[in-house]
């Protein structure tokens, strides 16, 4: 489903599939997450990740069109921020419960894979 | 002053699971099963039967405080759970939703989907309150992402 979104502009601002789509990825998850803290360089958000400086630059792009993050070039340095009026109230009722919701289910099926073991261990004692 | 509003949306998430049906069902079904995956509460009772309900709340680093009153419309075991509920920001209803989940066994497990509509009442749609929102957005998006870490380690 993710796949099929179209990025493309909008008049009234980013739909909130490209805002969720900015966000279901959790290297752009930390990324915001670091963001939220003050703004930040793109080399000071790229340390912590486990990537290339192209590959975090991708990520910015996404986060950037989903309008979640902004940034500017002052000198050799650009400097990211997130935008906080990135999302209308609705939008962000919708991007919130879904957000939310991949996260219950990412943990239930963790539970469940827990579970499996417990009963697994159970069954061999 | 709020302006009355009311905006609606329907979602749809998909997950196929490792387990059986009945094991993915009885994640949803008791307190002590649920309380390990649904998320953190600061209250948080289940009576899971038709008619029975659901009261989550959840206390922002930020200052609001979540409150969820959700009641089961339809249960059938190891098939469909459904239940509608109120959300709550401080005394403010803010949306009023239904949940459809249902669970159907597929090759190696059980594929879930879950279905919200919802109708989101009453936009605050003004700079500070906008910002203010999308800080609380951030700040649980960035606590569910610490709790995930937490999980991890």
């Amino acid at each position: 489903m993710l796949n099929q979104l179209q990025v493309a502009p909008d008049p009234e601002g980013p739909p909130v599939e490209v805002v969720f789509h900015a966000l279901a990825d959790p290297t752009r998850r930390a990324m915001v997450d670091r963001l939220i803290a003050g703004p930040a360089s793109v080399s000071e958000l790229a340390r912590p990740l486990p990537m290339s400086l192209p590959a975090v630059v991708q990520h910015l792009q996404v986060l950037e069109r989903s309008g979640l993050v902004r940034s500017e070039k002052v000198g050799r340095v650009r400097t990211c921020r997130v935008d906080p009026a990135a999302l209308g109230g609705a939008e962000r009722w919708i991007a919130e419960r879904r957000a939310l919701w991949e996260q219950r289910l990412d943990r239930l099926g963790a539970y469940l894979a827990e579970t499996a073991d417990e009963s697994e261990a159970q069954g061999r004692s | 002053m709020s302006t009355r509003s009311t905006t609606h949306a329907t979602f749809v998430l998909e997950r196929t699971y490792d387990a059986g049906p009945a094991r993915v069902f009885a994640a949803w079904a008791s307190l002590e099963a649920k309380r390990r995956w649904f998320g953190p509460g600061d209250e948080h009772e289940l009576d899971f039967r038709v008619g029975g309900s659901e009261h989550l709340v959840v206390n922002t680093a930020a200052g609001p405080r979540y409150t969820f009153d959700s009641r089961y419309q339809d249960i059938v075991p190891d098939e469909r759970i459904v239940y509608s509920y109120e959300m709550y920001k401080d005394e403010d209803r803010i949306s009023v939703s239904v949940t459809t989940v249902e669970m159907a066994p597929v090759e190696g497990g059980t594929l879930l989907t879950m279905t919200e509509q919802g109708v989101f009442l009453d936009d605050l749609d003004d700079p500070a309150a906008r910002e203010h929102g999308t800080r609380e957005l951030l700040d649980a998006l960035g606590k569910a992402i610490a709790d995930e870490a937490r999980e991890v380690a």
